[in-house]
Parts: C-alpha cells; structure tokens; sequence
C-alpha cells in the first residue's frame, strides 16, 4: 500500500482551523455513553494547551437524532443551529467547534445549503427572529473537535507521557480509526485528508507512535446508522454492519479501534457484546473483544490521564488488555470509585465476553 | 494554368503523435515547409505507449513505421524536447514561442498536442497509487509492450482481474461529463490479450454501458464473451479495498440483477478516460481559441468545420479537440491538412490580389 498516494490525497483536504478561542457546542449521546471524553477534551485544550473554549448551557441538540430519522422538519433543525450560531454571537465568538460528529455535518450541510440558497437563510433569520428575538453572525470557522485535537497533535505528542506503542515488544500499536460518515462522506472537502482515506484520526495514531490498520472494511459504516439502530425492528441490520466491520479487521489483530463520533464509538463498543451473546464470539483472541476509545480519550491516555478520570469504566469492551499492552500502571480496585471516593457499581457481568 | 503550391509557406505542427505525423507526411507531398515541434525526446506520441490497437491487435509498431516511411521523401523538420508556451497570432501569421526562448513564424499553425491520460488518482475510492495491484489501462498496455507476463506486484500469477469502465469519463463528480469513447473497446481489448496470456484467469468488466461504434468493435466484444469467456457485469464500482494479501475488494452493484456486489480480485485496471494534455490549455489561450466543455480544443463547427478553430490559420486536429481512436486520429490529421491547404491557397490568392 503505498503511503505517498495517500499523502497526496491528503493535500487536497487541507482546510482551515482555529488556532484558538472556541465556542464548544456538546453531543447529546457522548454525556451519557462516555462522559470523560467531552471533560478530558476541555481540560487538554485549557490546561495543556491553553486555549480559551467557552460553553453556554443553555446550547441545546442540534436536533441531528430527529432530522435523521425524518421526525424533525429542516427548518426547524436550521433553527435551532441558527439559535446556536446566535448564542455563539452573543458570547462574541466566531470559531465554533460541536463535539459530534453528526452535529458537525449538520452544521456544514445548514450553512452550505445557506450559501447556495439565501432566501432560505433569509428565512430561517425571520423564524428565529420570531421565536426567540435573536440574530447571529455566520461562524467564521466550524470545525469538529477531533480537528482541533488533529491540530495540535504534535504539541500533545511533546507533552505527552507515553506513546501509542507495545510496551513489551516495542512495536507500534495497531489502530483500527472509524471516522464517522457524517464527518466528511457528505462534504469530503470539510474533513481533513477527505472521505476515501480521511487522515484526522490516522494523522493523531501516527505522531503518537501508533499505525494504522486499512482493512477492507474501513469506510463501511458502523452500524449506527440512525433508523437502524432507534426502528427497533431494524436493530438486527444495525448488528449485521457492525460484525462486517469486525469480520474485516479481524485478521489484521488491531489492539483498539478509535472512533471520531459518538454513534461509532457506543455501537463499535457495544455491539461486540451482543455479538459475544449472540454467536458466541469476539474479535480478539482472548474474549475480552477489542478495546474501543474516543479520540480524546486516546490522547489523554497519551499525555498520562488516570484510565479512570477518562471515564474508560464505562466503556462495555475492558480496555484492561490496552492498557497492559501500553504499560499504564492503574488499580484495579478505583475502576469504579466516583469522583467522591465512593463505589458507583458494578454492571453485571456478561455470559460470554471477558470482561 | 493554377500556380502549384508554394514551398515558401510554412507550417507549424504543435505535437508529434500520430495526427502531427501524418499531417506531416501530407503537407510534405504538397510541397510545403513543414516543423514538428514535439515536447517529448522523440515522436511517436502515445503510439510509443500502445502495444496492439483494437480491434484487430494490429502492433502500433506498425502505424509508427508506416508513418516515419511516408515523413522519408519530404522531411519535415523535427524539433524534439520543445515545449510550446504561446501562440500568438501576428498580421496573418502565428508566432509559436518555445521555452527555450525560440520564436517560429508560420503561416500556418496545426495542433496536435494529443491527450494525456486522466489522473486515476482523483477517483479516490479506487485507491490508483495507493493499492498495489491497481492500474490503468496504460499501465498495462505498457506490460505488454515490455513483453513482461501479467503479474501482480507480488509476482503471483493474478488468478481474477477486473476492468473498471468510465474512470474519469461520464462522470460529473470527476468533472468530465464527455465519453472517452475509446475505453470500452480497449477493456474488451485488454480482456481478451489478458485471456490469451492467462487463459485460466477469470476476467470480469464493470461498465455502465458499452458503446462499441467501430467497425468490428461489436464484433469483438462479442468474440471476447463467446470464444473467450470474459464477464460483464452492468453496474458501477463504488470502491476499492485492500485485503491482507494485496488482493483486493471492490462493491459495486450489478444493476442488471439488482444485487449488490462484493467481490475479490488479484488485479483491477482502470480504463482512465482522456483529458487535454494540460499545455493545449495554455497554447489556446494565447492564440485566443475556443474550448469544448471538457476543455478539448472547439472547432468552428461541429459538422462542418471541425478542424477549423475561430483564428483563421490555426487548426486543430486528434485527440486535443476530441476524444479518437488512432485510426480516427490520422483521418482526422488528414482532414485538417486538406482544410489548411485550402486556406492557404486562398490566403495566398488574397494577398497576390
């Protein structure tokens, strides 16, 4: 596989980031599946790297879930992005950053259509006007958060306290990346490195000493798939996806798989446990599954973050294997300790994958 | 009695391929004074590419013999590893800038720049320079010409090979909407010599449709699924993936079952489509010509003059105003040439008057 043809690939997807002071808008589904990843994101830009992000609670969902599903109109999602645009105006910023993957796509797709149609932005103006008695300025730069991590890879690799590497045997970890389709299928122009062979997540598992894995598989999605996975009925087909991409990977023996949205990161993570359920299986050739990390939460594990404070007990895959193989000295016993020293619980433990 | 044509005029050919050189030979006999300027360090074009022409695998040796016997009893001159930068029209002549400062005065211009193969590379989801096993279609008419055996980068013996049809041709998102027109048949081409090497070798084309309009295009296509037992399957690749081994994946749909596809093979070629070779651009700008939407070099019209550009004295003619075959390429270099002798015996008359 040659590495220059990608490279050149990648030089056409370049594209503009911020180099400081941003308005943080928050994913809905990332607070409750992996809560330290939002938290680790904002600490590694105020106190590793100094930058100014400002969040306003009263930010709301970008109505992403509901629009893919067809149950909320676009008008009314273009309203409530436009609302956001107006509370990141009214902060005095213009450099606006969503913490998913989706909403970002959204946020692309709004201002492209707005761009190519302004009576319609005309409009939505109108509509927020009389909903809320608010204006907005167009953000200046929207860019995902993973695009900011990617920007500053290499500072958080001098700051670093380990790389992404076997401890044992000293060979780079192998990393399987997913970027998310919303992240760049729709606008390739918008993600770095593009749709086919997109380097935002490859560039950060790279400078931090990791490769990565290109299984036939890559670009496939994860399973999410919005109407796959919230139609009950459809939730088989969600499955299905998720066990192709396992199937692919499989051979190329990845110690963890990274994922760019919050969709990808549950369902690559929990669907191998309902797979192990189901058939019996996993993908590793331990039974414990293959480890599953945000990218934030990769980069705290690299600039030496408790696992714990990471929030990594609530990942249903044990990331315990990964952090053997990079030599991270934690206990056992404080995996589920609160921030308050006092035991959180237990989940149950699974019939059949390790845990 | 009418005054023979004069050996003083001269005329410019921009491109030493096959149409520069058959225009060439043609202008020679008339008895004028001919320069070829050709960029590349010897002439012959893409001819020096090929191996076997479809659609009878006539060696392209051949043609370029044929056309360096016919330039031997009136020479023209051939400047080698010069670039054209400008054409500038002067007072009824054209000045024909090199790089290297030379300036030419004609008093007539032909161009002939050719093509130059789409950049497979752009076509991402096929992964051309990034998977190892696969190439376009020059890459391996190239094989062939080498005499080397078809192989993949590993050196195995490719055991299933596909061709993807319309890369970079018909396709809005590549940003050329035109038809290349001659890929389908060199897919076809490439199958069967494929077959005739590897006849164990299971050969599968993906098109969208197959527009055989030659003389005995159909015909070998026929050929090539009956005596040579090569698939074809309607449906559009939508991407490529590399396995372990260096074989690969591709998905595409076969739009005639209705199915999705998902398939592996050792070798996937690429049938690259033709764009303008990038200096057509810049020399037509200087001389003030039109373009077609895909960039090719416009005739004046497309029935009846369509090797005549909008600058009297400058013509056009193979592949850098359209997409041609060779054969079509040397009728065309002949055409042009009758049109330019037509236009200098009046041009002359005029300024006799």
């Amino acid at each position: 596989m040659g590495t220059e043809g990608k490279k050149r690939v990648w030089e056409d997807y370049l594209k503009e980031i911020a180099d400081d002071h941003y308005f943080y808008v928050r994913s809905c589904i990332r607070q409750t599946f992996f809560p330290g990843s939002e938290t680790t994101f904002l600490k590694i830009l105020r106190d590793d790297l100094n930058k100014d992000v400002f969040e306003d609670a009263r930010h709301t969902t970008c109505t992403g879930i509901g629009y893919h599903t067809d149950i909320v109109p676009l008008e009314t999602t273009m309203t409530v992005i436009a609302r956001h645009f107006a509370l990141m105006t009214e902060a005095g910023y213009v450099n606006i950053i969503p913490s998913c993957v989706t909403s970002f796509g959204l946020y692309t797709e709004v201002l492209d259509t707005w761009k190519h149609f302004p009576e319609i932005e005309a409009k939505i103006r109108e509509y927020l006007w009389k909903a809320t008695k608010r204006e907005f300025k167009i953000p200046e730069n929207l860019v995902h958060t993973s695009d900011i991590i990617y920007k500053f890879r290499n500072r958080i690799k001098d700051l670093s306290k380990m790389s992404l590497v076997h401890k044992k045997t000293g060979l780079p970890l192998k990393v399987v990346e997913h970027i998310g389709c919303h992240y760049s299928k729709m606008f390739p122009q918008s993600g770095i490195g593009g749709a086919e062979f997109p380097a935002v997540l490859s560039g950060m598992i790279e400078t931090w000493g990791g490769t990565v894995i290109d299984y036939p598989e890559r670009r496939h999605c994860c399973g999410f798939g919005f109407r796959q996975y919230l139609v009950r009925a459809n939730r088989g087909y969600s499955v299905s996806n998720s066990k192709k991409k396992f199937e692919s990977m499989q051979p190329y023996q990845p110690d963890f798989i990274v994922a760019n949205c919050p969709g990808c990161s549950m369902f690559l993570d929990r669907w191998q446990y309902t797979i192990a359920e189901l058939e019996g299986i996993t993908y590793d050739n331990k039974g414990t599954g293959i480890p599953v990390l945000t990218y934030e939460e990769m980069a705290g594990l690299v600039l030496g973050y408790s696992p714990w404070d990471l929030g990594l007990q609530m990942h249903q895959v044990s990331v315990e294997p990964l952090l053997d193989k990079l030599g991270i000295d934690y206990n056992k016993e404080e995996k589920y300790l609160g921030s308050n020293g006092q035991n959180i619980g237990e989940p149950q433990k699974p019939m059949f994958l390790i845990v | 009695m009418q005054k023979m044509t004069t050996n003083n005029q001269h005329i410019v050919i921009i491109g030493g391929g096959p149409a520069g050189l058959e225009a060439a030979a043609c202008l020679g006999t008339s008895g004028y004074r001919v320069t070829v300027i050709e960029k590349e360090k010897q002439t012959g074009g893409k001819l020096q590419i090929l191996n076997n022409l479809f659609p009878e695998f006539r060696n392209s040796d051949e043609v370029l013999n044929h056309l360096s016997n016919r330039l031997k009893t009136n020479p023209p001159k051939i400047l080698t590893n010069s670039e054209v930068v400008s054409l500038i029209p002067e007072n009824g002549r054209q000045l024909v800038n090199l790089s290297d400062g030379q300036a030419i005065k004609a008093d007539s211009v032909l161009i002939t720049a050719g093509f130059k193969l789409y950049n497979a590379e752009k076509k991402e989801e096929y992964g051309y320079q990034i998977y190892d096993n696969v190439i376009t279609s020059f890459d391996l008419e190239k094989q062939f010409k080498g005499g080397n055996p078809v192989r993949t980068t590993m050196g195995l013996t490719p055991r299933r090979i596909a061709f993807i049809h319309c890369v970079g041709s018909r396709d809005k998102k590549s940003g050329n909407v035109y038809c290349s027109r001659t890929c389908c048949i060199t897919g076809v081409k490439q199958a069967i010599e494929i077959k005739q090497r590897l006849p164990d070798a299971e050969i599968f084309n993906f098109y969208m449709d197959l527009r055989m309009f030659g003389q005995n295009f159909e015909e070998l296509y026929i050929e090539a699924q009956q005596k040579w037992g090569v698939t074809f399957i309607r449906g559009r690749v939508s991407e490529i993936a590399e396995h372990l081994d260096n074989s690969l994946q591709i998905k595409a749909e076969d739009t005639l079952s209705g199915r999705p596809i998902r398939m592996s093979f050792d070798l996937i070629v690429l049938l690259a489509g033709m764009v303008p070779e990038p200096r057509t651009l810049e020399i037509g700008k200087s001389a003030g010509l039109a373009f077609t939407s895909g960039n090719f070099l416009a005739g004046m019209d497309s029935h009846m003059c369509q090797n005549e550009t909008n600058t009297p004295g400058i013509f056009i003619a193979g592949t850098c105003r359209e997409p041609l075959s060779v054969s079509e390429t040397l009728t065309d270099a002949r055409a042009a040439t009758v049109k330019m002798i037509s236009w200098l015996r009046e041009n002359e008359a005029k300024s006799n008057n």
